[in-house]
């Protein structure tokens, strides 16, 4: 398995938009991986992740860029089965999806809300790593599958809201105190 | 701007949301929260509404409902804000059964007893068989295997099947 974790700058942490916010709502574009630019963007999701509690990945266009790059980590979320560690992928493309489960999710770009959404659990998915432009090609299953698709979802212009199961399945977001 | 809640109920026909809506948003009122079903073939449907206009304004406006087989109540209601959710936990109730009074007072009462909230609930009887989910909050830590020991033997007194799920949310 080839690694995904590439050196990059020190990333800074860039302001989370929320919805209605039209970025959220538009495809994202393909960009060049090796593009300075897009290198300094994939360093500024990891940090700006970091920073965000509970937080396991970011779209691009969540920091508003409507460019087609993510960064994930669930390495310490309880239902992650395989992981993949910390990473940013670039033009990522979902090539096979399957078993499909149905599970409560929320969004830090819809603080107020969770919805009932069914995502794949078995998931193969390509793209490349910010920087080198290497192309890379992960299988993952349960957790990290689900939110590699939540952020795929994202680069397309869907949030989750746009796939929740019944009429019903929208709830009122519960913000524990710890 | 002050909140109103409205609840129409009545015999189904399409077009009964859009006709309410659109009076509503000529009144300049704007339709907050609401959620609408149907019981038994009857629209049912409540609705928090923030608005200027009076309750009486209000209530003339929607009054051509009642010559739809709809009744319709407006009543003033305050803003209620919604307090954090403590250390608490959720979980989803599912209970079913051959259809017999007092289920849903057993169950209920149950939650109650031990502190639990109910944010959402069905009630679904079809044939005999009678069927209750309900969403459950706990302001304190509440441990799934206890409560469904405790609701289970609950339900065996009125004859239903308990299943406890905990309603995790990942934010991703």
């Amino acid at each position: 398995m080839t690694p995904l974790q590439v050196e990059l700058p020190d990333g800074v942490v860039r302001e989370v938009v929320t919805a209605p916010a039209a970025v959220l709502s538009e495809p994202c574009l393909p960009v060049d991986p090796a593009d300075p630019d897009v290198v300094r963007l994939a360093a500024d999701l990891l940090a700006t992740m970091d920073v965000s509690p509970g937080c396991v990945g970011l779209a691009a266009n969540q920091v508003g860029v409507p460019w087609r790059v993510f960064c994930l980590d669930v390495s310490a979320h309880p239902k992650t089965r395989t992981c993949h560690g910390r990473f940013v992928m670039v033009n990522p493309q979902i090539l096979q999806a399957s078993r499909n489960e149905k599970a409560r999710e929320g969004c830090m770009s819809v603080p107020d809300f969770t919805g009932d959404v069914k995502r794949a659990s078995r998931l193969v998915v390509t793209g490349q790593l910010p920087g080198t432009g290497e192309h890379v090609t992960l299988t993952t299953d349960a957790f990290e599958a689900r939110a590699v698709q939540h952020e795929v979802d994202h680069l397309d212009g869907l949030l989750f809201i746009d796939r929740v199961v019944s009429a019903a399945a929208i709830h009122k977001r519960k913000v524990y105190l710890d | 701007m002050a909140l109103m809640a409205i609840t129409v109920l009545g015999h189904d026909r399409p077009g009964i949301i859009a006709d309410v809506t659109a009076t509503l948003a000529q009144r300049d009122a704007n339709v907050e929260d609401s959620s609408m079903t149907l019981l038994r073939g009857h629209f049912a449907w409540t609705l928090i509404v923030g608005t200027d206009a009076s309750v009486d304004q209000v209530a003339a406006d929607l009054a051509f409902l009642a010559s739809d087989d709809l009744v319709v109540s407006v009543l003033p209601v305050t803003d209620e804000q919604q307090e954090p959710d403590g250390p608490g936990s959720s979980f989803v109730i599912s209970v079913h059964g051959a259809d017999r009074v007092g289920i849903v007072a057993a169950i209920t009462g149950a939650i109650a007893s031990y502190g639990g909230n109910v944010t959402d609930l069905q009630t679904r009887l079809g044939g005999g068989l009678y069927v209750v989910v309900a969403e459950v909050d706990f302001a304190e830590p509440m441990d799934a295997e206890v409560l469904t020991t405790r609701l289970r033997a609950v339900g065996q007194t009125v004859g239903v099947d308990v299943a406890v799920q905990p309603a995790d949310q990942d934010v991703l």
